[in-house]
């Protein structure tokens, strides 16, 4: 299908795409537009304007300070694949990132675009969770820092308002921090059936279930079973009871979802818990 | 309407398009470049695939107005340069196409593999980067034999 007649503006900055969402009701952003265009050749979404970001340039560094990666939005998932200071900070970002789409579409997708749009069945937001990494968002009142874990608010949502820009996201530089993920999907590159991407430093564990649910999610209680290490596995797989609200789908039901995500729990579990 | 002035297949292009005109549409009906297949138009089956600044992309899922001042090289100007000449040859002989619907985005997406995998003719990897391209007739085998062995031949070369 062919997407209903919009405008279109390049912005050449944040703070000039600031101005344009303001100025015209119903403008919307692009990015990569991986998502955005198919929704529009769909026509399940039907903007008047278009303020497109993806030259910005500002939007597409990667920097490393004292304490924090921080990573521009606009950066496209294949240059997060081959980002040394991803493979050397946060190389949990670059394992998931592996299993997003497919190479043609890893050159234009990207991180900031895929974290606004929130999709309940995508890796990074459930990476976010993981890290504790926060979202830098800046508006006409200025500049917001959203935890992760307050910024995925369900089906599709996230904290950020309207006239929002996502331009980075922080995540706090950790030594010894392990990471694990998997997933299940029907093909290499598809929405996940179910997700996990963890993360381990010390005794804390983050546990960013996707496609379990309405959104990337935290799982508290099992998260507090695994504070001892293996020996809290089984707890932990019990607790999921409780932590996830897994939906059914035309692909697979409630229950098999459950006990999926239990499977991927004790298969990444052994990975960054081992000795 | 928005003017554009982009490279298509070392040629400079100037048109004016409406925004919502995408990059495969445009190749298709105003230049005239129909090697470049449209299956789903929402970036599932890679029929579409194109290379843009060296980089493939879904040409459903670039508009036209994205592609202003950039370099972009269908399977017309890969195939007229001999670029994948070697590529097309290995198709033809392992029968890697039937009905040919696919061919040109899978071959794109082949010849960017060979050009970037560090190991090009490990299979689990080819099929990887292809996983993003359909093809409804071959059940795969045969592409990935083709992709395989021009990867041993330019290794042998």
């Amino acid at each position: 299908m062919k997407p209903a007649p919009f405008d279109y503006v390049r912005a050449g900055s944040v703070a000039e795409a600031i101005g344009l969402l303001a100025a015209r009701e119903g403008a919307v952003l692009l990015a990569g537009g991986q998502s955005l265009l198919p929704a529009l050749n769909f026509r399940l979404s039907a903007p008047g304007l278009l303020v497109d970001i993806g030259r910005i340039a500002e939007l597409r560094r990667i920097e490393v300070t004292a304490t924090h990666l921080r990573i521009g939005a606009g950066c496209t998932h294949a240059m997060l694949l081959e980002a040394p200071e991803i493979a050397a900070h946060a190389p949990l970002i670059a394992t998931a990132l592996a299993h997003v789409a497919h190479p043609a579409i890893r050159t234009r997708g990207t991180i900031g675009g895929s974290l606004a749009n929130a999709d309940p069945a995508a890796e990074l937001p459930a990476c976010m969770l993981a890290l504790d990494a926060v979202m830098i968002a800046e508006g006409a009142p200025g500049t917001r820092r959203i935890a992760a874990a307050d910024f995925f608010t369900g089906l599709f949502g996230t904290a950020l308002e309207p006239g929002e820009i996502l331009t980075a996201v922080e995540i706090p530089l950790v030594k010894g921090r392990r990471h694990g993920f998997a997933e299940l999907a029907r093909r290499h590159g598809d929405y996940a059936l179910v997700g996990l991407a963890a993360a381990v430093e010390g005794r804390i564990v983050r546990l960013g279930f996707f496609a379990v649910g309405h959104a990337a999610l935290r799982a508290p209680a099992a998260e507090r079973a695994l504070a001892d290490g293996l020996a809290g596995l089984e707890a932990a797989c019990a607790a999921l009871d409780h932590d996830l609200p897994p939906h059914a789908d035309s692909e697979i039901s409630a229950p098999v979802r459950l006990h999926l995500a239990r499977v991927l729990l004790r298969r990444v579990m052994k990975e960054c818990l081992a000795p | 309407m928005t003017a554009i002035s982009l490279i298509v297949n070392g040629e400079r292009v100037e048109a004016e398009v409406p925004a919502r005109l995408h990059l495969a549409d445009f190749l298709r009906e105003r230049l005239g470049l129909t090697g470049t297949h449209l299956g789903c138009e929402h970036g599932v089956c890679g029929a579409c695939t194109v290379r843009l600044d060296g980089a493939i992309v879904r040409g459903c899922l670039v508009l036209a107005v994205q592609a202003e001042g950039c370099v972009v090289e269908t399977i017309e100007g890969v195939s007229d340069s001999g670029e994948v000449a070697d590529l097309q040859e290995a198709f033809w002989r392992r029968n890697a196409l039937q009905c040919g619907y696919c061919t040109p985005g899978m071959v794109l997406a082949a010849a960017d593999f060979l050009a970037h995998a560090p190991d090009a003719t490990d299979r689990a990897a080819i099929r990887e980067h292809l996983s993003g391209n359909y093809c409804r007739c071959t059940g795969y085998e045969a592409i990935i034999d083709a992709v395989e062995a021009t990867a041993r031949a330019r290794r042998g070369a």
